[in-house]
């Protein structure tokens, strides 16, 4: 650490549940912004101590080792059944999963989907970034029509892949399901909103009102070919059109 | 106290988990596990605990993963079809050191292979533990929840159709076990401690990346359980000729016809594995080290038989005189399970038939 001349004045650090101030993902990625921000509410709402962290596999894989939280990994897909038996078990915990859309919307569809029916009372996160980021830039459930990938090349068509599941709204029909809002991590006030409908996705829970879920469209510059700045115009030209922000339910 | 009832095999077993300390079970209806379910649905909240009917065999088993992993005592039940469905979780369990007991009621015995070496991907076992009776499914059941804490190892306890849905007196005896360690390993919420991570992936402390440390561990237990947890029934092995090897409730077919076979005067003997795996390898050699002939009676097309070759390593032949035996409900129920020809099969290997 450099010294830090004495008229300088702190206005920003790490959450402190952070145990590392670095991450392994890539430059331009949306995650680590919705990682402080679970971190930083789960601070505020005095959480730590009876907050179980459920992951899913994806990119944000790396996170459960710097959360200073308890964590369960979970198989991918399986993070909701495996939240289920947790929640179950332990009423009193503070239970969050974390999953990618090729986790949530690909891989585990009917996991989510079965949860939120029973109106389990944990909260859901998913992390959109349109694409599987960590196997390389390839189509998931989610990737947006005429969206570039390893395997929609020359864009996804509807013809040929189908359309992108929007699962917020496949969700919001659900009667268990008490708390359903998207969310975006690509502006200032964009993450403001999101700040605003994580706490009210976990009062929802706290609460006991039912399944919440937080959808967070994430910038990944990488598998979307661009570079790091141009992610976040590109998740507002590309992501936002077909995944449009706000509170579905509530 | 002891307490002796009249249940069948499947709510008998799913009785004694409950007396074991089982507060956590998910399940999917499937022939014949289903009266396990049907059973920890009502008896389950009587106690505080919880009954999952899953939606799926694959939620079923996430959802034991997640209250085993908050250190609940937890319990899955299928059939060889839905235990296929979740060899994946089984697997990565394992390498997570995740107790749960998942019991396979299955269609004959054809799920042998699946039980002792598993259908999931990487390095691992379950112990496997295979009942005759009723009563030994209780007393087994007990022990499959004492063993999955003892080791932070799944345990599947591999019945079948008959042991499912027949009748039998039962003794819930309380077993003594001594006391186990507290589970330091369960997610429970930080409180008072840095948080910790339960996976299959890797360590349980924080920034620690020695993935193969922690996968080591949940391996290198597998000689521990070899030399602790390997069971066996015998009987007459001492002057034996020839030996009969027959595991679960066939087994309790094949030892009457050894007794059958030595009021004829044949001087043949018995070994029922208990315990799947580990194998009881060691009893098994040194009967056939005494033996003319080794004979094995199982309901598939031989998977067993290759583990009693193992252990046999030449000493003498070994025979498999068993085979798929299935009636038109294909529960794995069929013309085999009869006494006079399973005796006929063994005075055909002994050389007398």
């Amino acid at each position: 650490m450099t010294d830090v001349p004495a008229s300088f004045e702190k206005v920003f650090e790490p959450p402190d549940l952070l145990l590392r101030a670095e991450h392994s993902l890539c430059p331009g990625c949306g995650e680590p912004v919705a990682l402080r921000m679970m971190l930083e509410l789960i601070r505020e709402l005095g959480l730590r101590e009876r907050t179980i962290c459920v992951a899913g596999i994806g990119c944000y894989t790396a996170f459960p080792m710097i959360m200073d939280v308890d964590v369960m990994q979970a198989l991918h897909g399986r993070a909701p059944s495996v939240a289920t038996g947790v929640k179950r078990v332990r009423p009193d915990a503070f239970v969050f999963t974390m999953q990618g859309d090729g986790d949530m919307v690909s891989e585990g569809l009917q996991e989510v989907i079965h949860a939120a029916a029973r109106g389990e009372k944990f909260t859901a996160i998913v992390f959109n970034n349109a694409v599987f980021g960590e196997t390389g830039g390839h189509m998931t459930a989610a990737t947006v029509l005429g969206q570039h990938t390893k395997t929609t090349v020359g864009g996804r068509d509807r013809e040929r892949h189908g359309s992108p599941i929007k699962i917020c709204e496949l969700v919001a029909q659900l009667e268990g399901a008490a708390y359903v809002a998207r969310a975006a991590a690509h502006t200032p006030s964009a993450i403001k909103l999101a700040q605003q409908y994580l706490h009210d996705a976990f009062r929802a829970q706290l609460d006991g009102k039912g399944f919440s879920l937080v959808e967070i469209l994430t910038m990944c510059p990488t598998d979307w070919f661009v570079t790091p700045d141009q992610g976040p115009a590109f998740l507002e030209k590309h992501l936002v059109p077909t995944y449009p922000l706000g509170v579905i339910k509530q | 106290m002891s307490e002796r009832v009249l249940m069948e095999g499947s709510a008998a077993m799913a009785e004694s988990a409950v007396r074991a300390g089982c507060r956590f079970y998910a399940g999917y209806p499937i022939t014949p596990s289903t009266e396990i379910l049907e059973y920890m649905s009502v008896r389950l909240p009587q106690v505080g605990g919880t009954c999952m009917n899953a939606e799926s065999e694959i939620e079923a088993i996430g959802m034991v993963w997640g209250a085993a992993g908050c250190g609940v005592r937890s319990m899955i039940a299928s059939t060889g079809q839905g235990i296929s469905l979740m060899q994946e979780s089984f697997a990565e369990l394992a390498n997570a050191q995740i107790p749960v007991v998942a019991v396979n009621m299955c269609r004959g015995q054809g799920d042998y292979f699946q039980a002792t070496r598993g259908g999931g991907h990487g390095d691992y076992r379950f112990i496997v533990l295979a009942p005759a009776s009723a009563q030994e499914a209780v007393d087994l059941a007990q022990l499959a929840f004492h063993l999955a804490d003892k080791w932070r190892n799944p345990v599947m306890i591999m019945g079948d159709f008959l042991l499912s849905h027949t009748s039998e007196i039962v003794d819930f005896r309380p077993p003594a076990f001594p006391e186990l360690p507290p589970k330091s390993w369960a997610i429970t919420g930080a409180d008072g401690r840095r948080g910790i991570t339960l996976s299959p992936l890797g360590p349980a402390e924080k920034l620690s990346t020695d993935i193969a440390a922690a996968l080591s561990a949940a391996t290198a237990k597998h000689g521990g359980i070899k030399g602790e947890e390997t069971r066996a029934e015998t009987g007459h092995l001492d002057d034996a000729e020839l030996v009969v090897v027959a595991f679960g409730f066939p087994g309790r077919f094949a030892k009457y016809a050894v007794r059958l076979a030595r009021e004829r005067g044949l001087r043949v003997g018995f070994v029922r594995p208990i315990s799947l795996w580990p194998f009881p390898s060691e009893v098994i050699a040194a009967a056939a080290a005494r033996a003319r002939a080794v004979a094995v009676f199982e309901l598939n097309a031989g998977q067993m038989v290759e583990d009693v070759e193992l252990a046999v390593r030449g000493r003498a032949p070994v025979h498999a005189i068993g085979g798929i035996s299935h009636d038109h409900s294909g529960f794995g129920v069929g013309p085999l399970l009869n006494v006079e020809l399973i005796l006929q099969r063994i005075e055909e290997a002994y050389g007398t038939a």
